[in-house]
């Protein structure tokens, strides 16, 4: 189990190496300048905040300085917002996108679990039709969609919930709910198929001949098993929503992480850029190596060796 | 079932740290009720705003941006500020200016820093040298250089002893200009004019990056919460020295950047105003707030233009320009895709640049016959036979607003010119890129005024090394006008001087105007006093609440 880690995590510094290369001559290819500005300054000015930010380096030393960086994790000073570091922006936005992440799991996975249980228990019958009419509709309809219409209803003309920001627990239940609902749906697909695949198997037909109730058994026998392809599922998925939605950000005017992967970009703000990849990289690959680690624990006869053949 | 037990007991262990590390910025909450109970009693007076962003920088040297503007210029003062559009004492008491309009002499109030320091005019001399000092790269520092010797030693090549910047006293300043500047004391009611508490600066090179001690002020505001990204705070200063005639305790101010919510946010009750600078109105809810009654509009000095590239191309020949520039329907594109009462751009200048109040005849809106006229000349010098022969490309930013303003002008020309133009949209940076070198045909960008005078809108095509001018295009009689209107110390022969100036410009169209911007609000009626001036500046000082 150790020599798999540890195998592991040599394989994530090489991918890191490679997404950090990538980055950086994607960015340094892409046209446009941190500094262009709508009113012109002076050469001798831009000089100075190239000099000042080491832009002026031939390309060798830029991309040698910024793996020192990376190694040392300090992507220096951010280009447009003066005075402000990379490091500060990410810890400072990424509690706020991180607590809603995770209420955003919490919800989906619930939501997501219930509804798959339901479709597969009754399966063909209304119920199901029901669930999977949910499931779907929460997997087509946009995440921006359904903040903007939950905005309008809920927030502004039921007046349950504030419109937008971020002051307290009640202005993240909308926000989180955006999020959650097309996670939702999917997962709640992949739980019906699993479990109706599980439903036709020996050990389940031995336990309700038993005479065990039809819960019964789900909880503590089909669902363990039908939860796997929704473990390989939330590796992605946790990175993806711990690190924040740009769109549901902006809807909901939240301070989080997930506006500055794409405004960084805009704004050829290369420090945050680096600084917001490679912290999103690291997450990712992280949350991949925790669901391979989970697999085994969830399902004993998955060896992580994968030397028995 | 011992086991079952170790596994709830940890599930809801981890439970609890993942609660506990939440954060849900509970530390405003606190304030959010002292606010409630501070209302109910009558006493307390706050304003709820949104600004599009995070401000990119509160430091006024380094600042850019209008959002960062917002901020500065209502936690700090300059010498003066603008009321109805006139520059008025600020920090200065009074102004004494020489007999050549050279040397300015300002005598400073007895105003203190928002820490109890007196504001002297050292913090006016730090300041600016900072702004100027080639190390500091300050982007606006060109905004100076009317003062003696601030564009040599600004470009490396002078030195900091030969700046006309010179401290008399503790409360008086003596500059002396390069130029005599008739708008200067607009200049010093720019951000970039405005004063910095040197002993902070000095102790604390990034004291501008957060709120609290270190962010100290001299303005009606001061900065007292900085959610990055989030929120922003302003208290009213007890130390400003006019703070028995601010009306507000305080306002609130959250990032916002979707219009659409902005929108929804004021229709719930939860933000009293919007208008530019904080934050626009968008263009799907503008009909209706003017059914409402309660949009408010007022005349900007700022204008839409599109630059031609008079290098190469098509666009090289002055008579294909004049037919483009004539054949653009203005006032339908006002009244169908932009709605906000823009007034059609027929001059270089907008009307709420003084002096330029009225039309000056240069030509038509929507001139069909004029521009087919022109067009025929053109294409008989280029050698064409057909319209369509021409091949046009019409480059604008990634935005619906230019998008649609684009399709609109693009469907004029086919159809009234028949020429056939593409479109072109980039990203922002990129857009900017493709217009300084030239690699463009027609391109859109908007220009606002810093001062309130007509000089910030004909300065830029003066020579076609100028950064701003974007078009390749340059006359010397033009260049000469504007050089003389500098020297020129009546103000009325100077205002003639410009006014020429920009008819050899309308002359030759290296750039068609297309409209003049207006001012947007909408307010709550319980708001007093608030609506932007011709610059688009909000001054908070002047608004009150009356519930």
């Amino acid at each position: 189990m150790l020599r798999y880690i540890f195998k592991r995590l040599i394989y994530i510094l090489i991918a890191l190496f490679i997404i950090v290369s990538a980055t950086f001559f994607l960015m340094k290819l892409a046209p446009g300048s941190p500094f262009a500005s709508e009113r012109d300054f002076p050469a001798e000015i831009e000089a100075q905040l190239n000099a000042k930010y080491g832009l002026d380096n031939p390309w060798y030393i830029q991309y040698k300085d910024y793996l020192v960086d990376t190694i040392s994790f300090d992507f220096g000073e951010s280009m447009k917002y003066k005075g402000r570091s990379t490091n500060d922006i990410i810890s400072e936005s990424f509690p706020i996108s991180l607590t809603l992440g995770i209420e955003a799991m919490i919800l989906s996975i619930g939501l997501g679990v219930l509804l798959g249980v339901i479709a597969a228990l009754y399966h063909n019958r209304w119920p199901d039709y029901l669930a999977t009419t949910i499931a779907v509709l929460g997997i087509s309809v946009p995440s921006f969609i359904l903040a903007g219409l939950m905005q309008y209803f809920l927030a502004y003309k039921l007046g349950m919930f504030p419109v937008s920001g971020w002051k307290g627990f009640n202005y993240s239940i909308l926000p989180a709910l955006a999020i959650a609902i097309t996670h939702a749906g999917f997962i709640a697909k992949l739980i019906r198929s699993s479990m109706l695949e599980q439903g036709n198997s020996d050990y389940v037909k031995m336990a309700r001949a038993k005479g065990l109730g039809k819960w019964t058994t789900v909880f503590r026998h089909t669902l363990r098993n039908a939860l796997l392809p929704v473990v390989t599922y939330l590796g992605p998925l946790t990175a993806g929503v711990v690190t924040g939605s740009f769109i549901v950000e902006q809807i909901f005017a939240i301070p989080g992480l997930g506006r500055h992967f794409v405004t960084s970009i805009t704004n050829r703000d290369y420090t945050v850029i680096m600084g917001t990849t490679v912290f999103y990289s690291i997450i990712l690959l992280f949350a991949v190596l925790i669901v391979d680690i989970l697999y085994s624990v969830i399902d004993p006869r998955i060896k992580l060796k994968g030397a028995k053949k | 079932m011992k086991k079952r037990n170790l596994f709830l007991m940890l599930m809801l262990l981890a439970l609890t740290l993942v609660l506990a590390a939440c954060n849900f910025g509970s530390e405003k909450e606190s304030t959010d009720d002292t606010k409630e109970g501070a209302s109910e009693e009558g006493g307390s007076k706050e304003l709820n705003l949104v600004i599009p962003s995070e401000p990119p920088s509160l430091h006024p040297q380094l600042a850019t941006d209008s959002t960062s503007n917002a901020i500065l210029q209502n936690v700090f003062e300059g010498l003066t500020t603008l009321k109805d559009g006139e520059a008025i004492e600020a920090a200065a008491e009074k102004i004494d200016v020489s007999e050549d309009q050279l040397t300015y002499t300002f005598t400073l109030r007895d105003a203190k820093w928002s820490n109890g320091d007196p504001v002297t005019a050292e913090d006016f001399e730090y300041a600016w040298k900072f702004a100027l000092d080639p190390k500091n790269a300050s982007e606006y520092a060109s905004i100076l250089y009317p003062i003696k010797g601030a564009q040599a030693y600004n470009l490396g090549e002078g030195k900091v002893e030969d700046l006309g910047i010179k401290v008399i006293d503790e409360k008086t300043l003596e500059v002396t200009l390069e130029n005599p500047t008739p708008y200067f004391l607009e200049l010093t009611a720019f951000k970039t004019y405005y004063p910095i508490h040197k002993a902070t600066a000095e102790a604390n090179k990034t004291w501008y990056a957060e709120a609290g001690d270190s962010y100290v002020t001299n303005g009606p505001f001061k900065l007292t919460d900085w959610q990055h990204s989030g929120s922003i705070t302003l208290e009213k200063n007890e130390n400003y020295w006019e703070a028995d005639k601010v009306a507000l305790d305080k306002v609130n101010i959250s990032m916002v950047e979707s219009e659409t919510t902005t929108a929804t946010m004021f229709d719930a009750g939860e933000i009293d105003w919007i208008g530019s600078p904080f934050q626009t109105i968008g263009l799907d809810v503008i009909d209706r707030y003017k059914e409402e009654g309660i949009l408010n509009i007022s005349d900007h000095a700022a204008i839409y233009v599109y630059k031609f590239n008079t290098t190469e191309g098509p666009t090289a020949n002055a008579n294909i320009r004049k037919a483009l520039t004539l054949a653009i329907d203005r006032q339908g594109l006002i009244d169908n895709v932009t709605k906000g009462e823009q007034t059609p751009a027929l001059g270089m200048v907008p009307s709420a640049v003084k002096g330029f109040e009225e039309d000056r005849g240069y030509m038509k809106d929507n001139d069909i016959e004029e521009a087919r006229k022109a067009l025929d000349a053109g294409l008989k010098e280029l050698g064409l036979s057909d319209p369509s022969e021409l091949k046009l490309k019409l480059s604008f930013n990634t935005s619906e607003a230019h998008a649609a303003i684009a399709q609109f002008i693009q469907e004029g020309w086919r159809t009234n010119l028949g020429i056939e133009v593409t479109l072109d949209n980039s990203e922002w940076q990129v857009f900017l890129d493709k217009l300084s070198n030239l690699d463009f045909q027609i391109g859109r960008l908007g220009w606002i005024a810093d001062y309130n005078d007509a000089y910030t809108f004909l300065e830029m095509y003066d020579s076609a090394e100028n950064g701003n001018n974007d078009t390749g295009w340059e006359n010397a009689e033009y260049a000469e006008l504007l050089k003389q209107s500098n020297a020129e110390t009546d103000p009325a022969k100077r205002l003639e001087l410009l006014k020429q100036a920009e008819s050899i410009i309308m002359s030759e169209t290296p750039v068609a105007p297309i409209y003049y911007y207006t001012n947007l609000s909408v307010k709550k009626d319980y708001v007093k006093n608030m609506e932007q001036n011709a610059l688009g500046n909000m001054y908070l000082k002047y608004v009150d609440i009356e519930k």
